[in-house]
């Protein structure tokens, strides 16, 4: 049912943060049209593996297109060649016999090679840490339906909150901004009536640590919405920017 | 540091000066090019030269022209800052990057495109500016026509001697005749405007600006926070259309005009 | 020992309240003394986490994953039940309690499952206020969904995303803790060992997975929220990672596992497709609310479209074996997740499996389809039909999914007392780690409703008790139990390390994975289990003679992690299959083929199997004691499930 084919893989390969790094290159021979992008990457580990040699490091875990955990960027486009795709759900089919594809790990300043294809996406933890909640505590609160909420805008708050934090919009990005993920972000709970307490102050913090984690800067050529594995819209950095300006020059709340 | 300079050396701040500077740009490209429309007129650049006079002198209008240079400047000086700042976020670059199959290549490349604007830019106002000014050996033009047949203009080219001219623009009562003496800034532009290889350069650069303009009008007011649904298609349009293209090729048209039709 | 699970005395419905009441406070002045740590930072360890952390407790969390939001809760689709009776159909906190006691086919304790349907209410509220965006209705109140086994509308859901949305509200709460200080996360850091001083938890080991280093923690109370085991299968929905190597190693350090054979293979899986397979991806359980589950009639139509030399459109209707609702009338296709997968698993023992493979049944949404049209089905499963297009490239609207059960929840785990305390004082676990609220079979939107019960509703009460009890006393780390157990630790990396062999720890998990899935999967027999038990020990010998490792303890080591796992789960494999052996009953998930009615239903034997089967190590290599705790129905009374 499904055709074999034949790869030339070109991965980076880097021991440590400290190690220059480098390509090196890999046959991947039968590989499956049904395999996806990981299984094939596991079929060249194992090979590795019986070979003694260090298997291919990169970041991965629920397979199934939502933990974020994956990355990979894949002949010049994170995520690989589709639209819509994590690396994960990325399937062989998708690719051609005899295809040179070559690997790249995430490159951002604020994202620094842990090994291989491996990187340290903490500063995206930063950010939240730094507002990116309700502050409400456990129990306390009233019953779920006192807070209606119209379905436009829950809609809207909720395509925001799909993001599911793997970094692509910074890879994508030619200035590896992180808007379009803090954003989202914001958006979410500026959008609903649950977050307007905090509103003001939460987009200023966040940005305050998306800029001190040294991401670049947006020029809106929109790769980042093109490339989001759950297409995230360019509308959020609007509303992350009006909600900025408007807290910096007609807001009071300041950064606690 | 005070809440304005915090806010304007933060990453948003720096493109929110980016964004209202290119909108005041645009803003300026739409009345120069209103002005320079007088190039069209067939009168041997009467009004074309008064109007330089006019835009040269009027206190009012130098000092928004002086506003308009910082801001040009201070847009360029911003852009540098940011690509800097850019450039350090990715201090390794890829191996094989598709950057097509994800923007636009202009939304990509508004520095080098901005360079190139900047560089005509620096041409263009050492060429025109700076020689009406400072160029003594410019000529003058002496403009007659009687009131009662205004049309009926009488040009007279005042060709540099040791005789020095000043801009004179008034009614002599007893002829009943309007005359005007004026740098002759016209014949500057239609001379300059015979050399192929400076009307390739200007045409090159206005395609420049349209490229530059297709990206950056649209952005502006996505930095400044406005994309409501309704208004977006109105704004691309107006990017898209009138400054992206309409504007652009008006602007060529000039130096077209006048090496083909003069 | 005895097993006290000190459910408290009393009504039902007063029990919990009463409970509440009688267990010691902390001095708020004194919370701050505490020191918690919570491994795992899924839907109970994040809510536990930043619950614990607002009442001033000091919190550290673990997880092996670079985000505290990356822990497998993020997959959960369909949604999270809760007891609030918005749609007005006769929804009560007594109903949801009985559904869940029903489903879970009578092998629950009722206090613990009263308790869960209560506070189920709460945690909605709780979600709604950090800003959950669950799916609303035109007037702006929360919607509901049905969901199998339970036949009114009792679920919240946000699209096919819930588990993402309500774990990104704990995080949030978490991270908002982390902001204040009260919390300290180490990601990218497994747990190896619990550090038990005179029978008390007072620290862990742990790994840090970037630069090696071996870490000791002390803290006056550990929290297991390390998830379920269905990785023992290496086939299943779970993440790569999820491991059970936490349970594990405090199930070594004296943690009694409960019930280690109840595992939940889910019905609507996308099926496999060959050898080079890492995981298989579930098709939310929502999907059977409008699809309907059939087989062709006869083997002759089932193979001509194995062959492909038809069409599942071309079959015609009266050659179509709507096999659920002809054999469950009143629950049709929403029959409980065991029902389902086990009529699957008949139709393809029947020879009537399509799919190359013929190890599929057909899930078909053409009559929704017709009925609701396109735009409606799509606004309701869009993201689902989606990953089953990435994943088979089969268009859902144009033909049937093909689908095929997998293993997906592990009811079973660390035994766990009302108060949520394992064996060992101080060690708490908490989620679908411990094996406390789903019997033998955990119905659909059960699992994050438990997850954040555990987490947010029950954990703050009852580790305070504990805490007033042992006192402030800060935690002497130079206790030799510290030194001694992180040895123990790099004892077992460095043997690891010491396999050079020929063959992967991936082909050892891969051969484990079978032999779990043919002998103790959805059918088990007396003669299967006891091959397998024997397979298992020569996989495991087998195992640390020849198994690869390669790299080094001081790097970034993704084998040496693997390792670590499967050699976990080839211990974890054989009690399984003790546990499957010494129930010669069939509950729930667990299906005993000598013990089923005259139609092929579960039989259970209440009167030999109604307890909860808790095992003690004792030591390597030695067989594990069975201790049982009699399970006590004062409220419901023990019925054949039916759900025709």
């Amino acid at each position: 049912m499904s055709g074999h084919m034949n790869l030339t893989l070109k991965v980076w390969r880097q021991k440590s943060p400290q190690d220059k790094g480098g390509f090196v290159t890999y046959k991947a021979d039968g590989i499956s049209e049904d395999m996806s992008f990981l299984e094939m990457l596991d079929v060249v580990n194992e090979g590795l593996i019986k070979k003694g040699d260090d298997p291919i490091h990169f970041d991965h875990d629920c397979r199934e297109g939502i933990c974020g955990m994956c990355s990979l960027y894949i002949n010049g486009r994170p995520h690989g060649p589709k639209r819509a795709v994590t690396t994960c759900q990325l399937h062989m089919r998708s690719f051609k016999d005899g295809e040179t594809i070559t690997i790249e790990p995430w490159r951002a300043a604020a994202f620094p090679v842990i090994k291989d294809l491996s990187t340290n996406r903490a500063a995206f933890e930063r950010i939240q840490q730094a507002g990116g909640y309700v502050s409400v505590n456990t129990g306390g609160v009233p019953d779920a339906n006192e807070i209606p909420i119209p379905k436009v805008i829950a809609d809207e708050a909720f395509n925001s909150a799909t993001c599911i934090q793997c970094g692509a919009c910074v890879a994508a990005c030619k200035n590896s901004s992180a808007m379009l993920f803090v954003s989202a972000k914001v958006s979410q709970l500026a959008l609903l009536p649950q977050g307007q307490q905090e509103r003001y102050r939460r987009v200023q913090a966040m940005v305050a640590q998306m800029d001190a984690e040294g991401f670049g800067n947006c020029t809106n050529t929109g790769a980042c919405e093109a490339e989001c594995p759950k297409e995230i819209s360019l509308t959020n950095i609007a509303r992350m920017n009006r909600e900025y300006f408007t807290a910096k020059f007609f807001k009071e709340e300041e950064i606690h | 540091m005070g809440n304005f300079s915090k806010t304007f050396s933060s990453s948003l701040g720096k493109k929110l000066i980016m964004s209202l500077t290119g909108l005041f740009i645009c803003l300026f490209l739409v009345v120069h090019l209103i002005g320079n429309l007088q190039l069209f007129k067939d009168d041997s650049g009467q009004a074309f030269n008064s109007y330089a006079y006019f835009m040269t002198h009027f206190t009012p209008i130098k000092v928004i022209s002086y506003i308009n240079y910082a801001i040009i400047l201070g847009h360029a000086i911003y852009a540098l800052i940011l690509t800097i700042s850019n450039r350090k976020a990715r201090p390794i670059g890829y191996a094989v990057y598709n950057g097509s199959a994800n923007s636009p290549w202009n939304s990509r490349n508004m520095g080098i495109l901005g360079t190139i604007i900047l560089i005509f830019l620096i041409i263009h106002m050492k060429d025109f500016l700076w020689e009406y000014h400072n160029n003594t050996s410019l000529p003058y033009a002496r403009y007659e026509a009687s009131l009662a047949d205004p049309q009926n203009v009488k040009v007279t080219p005042l060709a540099v001697t040791d005789k020095e001219y000043s801009h004179v623009d008034y009614v002599d009562p007893q002829s009943q005749t309007h005359i005007t003496v004026a740098k002759d800034l016209y014949k500057l532009v239609r001379d300059s405007f015979k050399i192929w290889w400076y009307v390739a350069l200007y045409v090159v650069s206005m395609v420049a600006i349209g490229f530059h303009l297709i990206h950056g009008f649209r952005s502006a007011f996505q930095t400044v926070g406005w994309d409501h649904k309704k208004l977006v298609p109105i704004i691309r349009f107006l990017g898209v259309w009138i400054f992206g293209i309409i504007i652009p090729a008006a602007f060529a048209a000039i130096p077209l005009y006048f090496f083909f039709c003069k | 020992m005895k097993l006290d699970a000190k459910i408290p005395e009393g009504p039902l419905a007063e029990k919990w309240s009463k409970h509440k009441f009688n267990l010691k406070l902390v001095n708020p002045a004194n919370k701050r003394k505490y020191t918690v740590l919570v491994v795992g930072t899924g839907l109970a360890g994040a809510s536990a986490a930043a619950s614990l952390a607002e009442l001033g407790y000091n919190v550290k969390t673990f997880c092996f994953q670079d985000s505290p939001r990356r822990a497998h809760s993020i997959a959960a689709q369909g949604g999270i039940n809760a007891a609030k009776n918005y749609r007005n159909d006769g929804d009560s906190v007594y109903r949801l309690f009985y559904d869940t006691i029903k489903g879970g086919d009578y092998r629950s304790r009722e206090g613990n499952v009263y308790r869960l349907a209560e506070v189920s209410v709460n945690i909605i509220d709780q979600c709604v206020a950090q800003g959950v965006p669950f799916a609303r209705e035109y007037g702006g109140l929360l919607d509901n969904r049905s969901f199998g086994g339970a036949q009114v509308s009792r679920t919240f859901y946000a699209r096919g995303q819930t588990g993402q949305q309500l774990l990104l509200g704990a995080y949030s709460a978490l991270n908002r803790q982390i902001h204040e200080g009260k919390v300290k996360s180490y990601n990218r850091h497994e747990m190896l060992d619990v550090v038990v001083v005179d029978g008390k938890a007072q620290g862990i080991v742990t790994r840090d997975l970037i630069t090696g280093e071996i870490e000791t923690h002390a803290g006056h109370a550990v929290l297991l929220c390390t998830g379920g085991y269905g990785n023992v299968f290496y086939l299943s929905t779970n993440a790569m990672g999820c491991n059970v190597t936490a349970a594990w190693k405090a199930h070594k350090r004296g943690a009694y596992f409960a019930n280690p054979c109840f595992t939940q293979i889910h019905p609507t899986c996308i099926p496999v497709t060959g050898d080079h397979q890492s995981k298989l991806t579930l098709m939310s359980e929502s999907l059977r609310n409008d699809g309907r589950v059939w087989a062709p009639k006869t083997q002759e139509i089932a193979e001509k479209l194995r062959r492909g030399e038809i069409k599942s459109s071309e079959i015609k209707e009266e050659d179509r074996d709507y096999f659920l609702e002809r054999k469950y009338p009143a629950f049709g296709n929403l029959v409980p997740r065991d029902v389902a997968s086990r009529n699957a698993k008949e139709a393809v023992d029947n020879g009537l499996g399509v799919g190359s493979s013929g190890k599929a049944v057909f899930l078909d949404f053409a009559d929704a389809i017709a009925r609701l049209g396109e735009d409606t089905v799509r606004a309701k499963y869009g993201n689902l039909f989606d990953m089953y297009y990435q994943i088979t490239d089969e268009n859902p609207y144009k033909q049937p999914m093909r689908i095929y059960p997998a293993v997906h929840y592990t009811m079973g785990g660390l035994w766990v007392d009302y108060n949520l305390q394992t064996t060992v004082s101080g060690l708490y676990c908490l989620g679908e780690a411990n094996f406390s609220d789903h019997g033998a079979n955990r119905l659909g939107a059960s699992a994050l409703m438990q997850g954040l019960a555990d987490g947010y509703f029950v954990i703050p009460y009852t580790v305070g008790d504990y805490l007033a009890t042992i006192g402030p006393k800060a935690i002497d780390e130079s206790h030799p139990a510290f030194a001694e157990t992180k040895q123990a630790v790099i004892g077992r990396i460095n043997k690891l390390l010491s396999l050079k062999g020929t063959r992967t720890v991936d082909d050892y998990h891969r051969e484990l994975g079978h032999i779990m899935w043919e002998y103790c999967g959805m059918a088990r027999t007396e003669e299967g289990l006891t091959k397998a038990k024997g397979l298992i020990r020569e996989l495991r010998e087998d195992f640390w003679k020849n198994a690869i490792v390669p790299g080094t303890n001081n790097e970034f080591n993704q084998s040496l992690e693997k390792a670590g796992r499967v050699a976990d789960f080839l211990e974890l494999g054989e009690l399984m299959v003790d546990d499957a052996l010494q129930r010669k009953e069939s509950c729930g998930g667990h299906f005993r083929l000598e013990s089923q009615t005259e139609e092929g239903e579960a039989l259970r034997d209440d009167e030999n199997f109604a307890y909860v089967a808790a095992w003690e190590y004792k030591a390597d290599g030695a067989p594990e004691e069975l201790h049982k705790e009699e399970l006590v129905y004062e409220n419901v009374k023990l019925t054949q499930r039916s759900y025709k």
